[in-house]
């Protein structure tokens, strides 16, 4: 922690950034994200077991972006969040500083080599209880599955904090806006909720890097880490694509292959 | 249910299914009164939104069909929207919604007799 604080005054004292995104201590002993534009704040910054959030999120909000070149600290989600958002050319390099926290020393990355040599040193593949619970809904029947999803959905309220806390869901206009014709229907009603959740995890399909922000942000805790999983899952294995590994790279969803599977087309 | 008669929803493409469609019109072939076809410029533009708005609508059963592999007529969207569909019908599954209900097809503008028995296969 103290190597991390180190470095943001030395970064904001030196001017070489303009803002360091970090976790400060929140109520109730939780972490929530901090801005620092000044040397003395530094002193305000955490790192524990409690900081979860991508703050990678806050690289694509027009305020964050108007303070300037930052410094973010970057857990794996959020660095594999910020060679997804430059394969969608949506991130410069060399216009942010990763700082990457490696046991309790500090790793600056400043350009999308560094960043992906260090993604790429890890294990980003679905863990084995993530593969456990996937298989578990495979185990199930139809019906059973209609079920568990119906329930989770009709919590559904439509606020949309799943959409605002993913840092790849950055449209600025986004069909759920849309009113001619509503793709949503707007009352915080089950009418929709099947097509806003299906809509969210298919604009994500061959893009989310798991960070599992959604399901944090969701008032009413519908487990949305399962349908990014699922995803997650089949593009890897029918289409061997994994986002966020690479800075240049296709998304999975706007390519093909002229050999993809096409066994369920009559 | 002998009573049951289904609301099928037909998504095509206008270069290929949506040609033999009409060639069946014009031979004066019947087909199902059931089937809604719904022309597009190219299987690429037929969006899973749609498809869900067409069940929210009442659909029973969806035809989504297009131009065989190489035949696409801007080249490439049959085959972008293959890769969709698979993501797709993997998804609907997941979620406990039966995918035998989207029908998925190629067919060529010579297809018109198989786009009828396809027709009535369903009703």
């Amino acid at each position: 922690m103290n190597a991390l604080r180190e470095k943001a005054r030395e970064l904001l004292a030196a001017k070489t950034v303009q803002v360091v995104i970090g976790y400060g201590r929140g109520s109730g002993g939780s972490a929530r994200a901090v801005f620092m534009r000044a040397p003395a704040q530094a002193a305000e910054l955490i790192f524990d077991a409690t900081c979860l959030q991508n703050l990678a999120v806050y690289l694509m909000k027009p305020e964050v972006r108007k303070l300037g070149k930052a410094a973010l600290v970057a857990t794996p989600a959020a660095l594999r969040t910020i060679l997804q958002l430059a394969a969608e050319n949506q991130v410069a390099d060399n216009s942010l500083l990763a700082l990457a926290p490696v046991g309790e020393d500090i790793m600056p990355l400043a350009t999308f080599a560094a960043i992906e040599a260090h993604v790429a040193a890890a294990d980003h593949d679905l863990s084995a209880a993530e593969g456990a619970e996937l298989g578990k809904f495979a185990a199930m029947g139809l019906e059973e599955r209609r079920r568990f999803w119906e329930e989770q959905f009709s919590r559904c309220l439509k606020c949309y904090a799943c959409r605002a806390a993913c840092p790849l869901c950055y449209c600025t206009r986004c069909t759920v806006e849309c009113n001619q014709p509503q793709w949503i229907p707007v009352p915080a009603h089950d009418l929709g909720n099947l097509e806003w959740n299906v809509m969210r995890a298919m604009h994500l399909a061959g893009r989310c890097v798991n960070c599992g922000d959604c399901s944090r942000a969701c008032p009413v805790g519908i487990p949305l880490y399962l349908l990014n999983q699922k995803l997650i899952s089949d593009v890897s294995s029918v289409f061997q694509a994994r986002s966020g590994m690479a800075a240049r790279s296709d998304n999975a969803m706007s390519t093909f292959k002229p050999n993809d599977p096409e066994d369920f087309i009559r | 249910m002998p009573d049951f008669e289904p609301k099928i929803v037909a998504f095509v493409c206008n270069w290929c299914t949506y040609a033999g469609a009409d060639l069946t019109g014009t031979s004066r072939m019947k087909y199902s009164p059931q089937v809604s076809i719904i022309r597009f410029p190219c299987t690429g533009r037929i969006d899973f939104m749609l498809l869900l708005k067409a069940f929210a609508s009442g659909a029973d059963g969806i035809i989504v069909s297009g131009c065989h592999p190489n035949d696409c007529h801007y080249s490439s969207g049959n085959f972008h929207a293959r890769r969709r569909w698979i993501i797709f019908r993997g998804l609907l599954d997941f979620l406990g919604i039966d995918v035998r209900r989207v029908q998925f097809s190629w067919y060529g503008r010579w297809g018109r007799s198989r786009a009828t028995s396809a027709c009535a296969a369903w009703a």
